[in-house]
């Protein structure tokens, strides 16, 4: 199954519900599309909803570090939401948990954005 | 595709080099992995470690040549489920490929294959083939013990 994004704002924070696989491929241009829109249309303030996503590998990983580091550069914020455990263990293996900033309740992830 | 019914199951794969190819050898290897008896948090880790060595293979190592291609076989016995991929690239020397964990690699949006083929794996060996390359990844149904 390829990646789907669902997007939505919630208090000036644009959150992109991502479900299926971010993988080799679709599912990480997909990503780098949905991410590129959201700040090209003025999103400071991006939240990624990870609830639904089943599966990751390496070039998504590196699709989440690449999103990560564009946002900051244009002078904004990319946060995580809801990671399944198969996602946290790859950033923990990957020494990435502690370079994004992730939440697990929206509200709170939301009102994190300054 | 059907394994021979024995203690030792093999099947081998000749395929293009495409991302369809990858999703193939993944599939395979979950099934390979799943009939060797891995347990269901084992079985998503040895097919996405296969799923990375496919992806070097025809990314990296064919470099989505149509005139080239990846083989891949699989072996499970009573010891280990041993998977080999290899393609028909340049050859792949994994002294030079940089430490993901490095901080100044932290931030790449590249390079973390290897590095959880590796994690997943109990065993991973690298040999050239000239050309191209061939990556032998082992998994132990019971993990080998440290010496005493």
């Amino acid at each position: 199954m390829s990646m789907k994004v669902a997007t939505r704002q919630v208090d000036g924070v644009t959150i992109l519900d991502l479900s299926g696989r971010i993988t080799l491929g679709e599912g990480s241009v997909t990503l780098r599309d949905t991410v590129h829109d959201a700040t090209a249309k003025g999103s400071k303030h991006i939240l990624l909803n990870l609830e639904n996503i089943s599966y990751i590998d390496s070039s998504g990983i590196g699709e989440l570090v690449s999103a990560f580091t564009s946002v900051k550069n244009s002078g904004g914020e990319l946060k995580l939401l809801n990671l399944t455990k198969k996602v946290h263990d790859l950033l923990q293996i990957t020494k990435l948990y502690t370079v994004f900033d992730i939440w697990d309740n929206e509200a709170s992830a939301v009102s994190a954005f300054k | 595709m059907r394994l021979p019914d024995s203690t030792t199951s093999r099947a081998s794969l000749t395929l293009g080099s495409t991302i369809d190819s990858v999703e193939v050898v993944e599939r395979t290897a979950e099934d390979f992995a799943a009939r060797a008896g891995f347990d269901e948090d084992t079985v998503p880790n040895i097919a996405m470690a296969v799923r990375e060595a496919a992806v070097n293979a025809v990314l990296h190592g064919n470099a989505y040549d149509p005139t080239k291609h990846i083989t891949a076989s699989f072996e499970a016995n009573s010891d280990s489920l041993i998977v080999r991929i290899a393609d028909q690239g340049p050859g792949l020397d994994p002294d030079t490929v940089p430490d993901p964990l490095a901080p100044e690699n932290i931030l790449r949006g590249s390079g973390r294959g290897i590095f959880l083929i590796r994690a997943f794996m109990d065993e991973v060996h690298f040999r050239q083939l000239h050309p191209g390359t061939e990556l032998t990844l082992i998994k132990h149904r019971i993990p080998a013990q440290p010496p005493a």
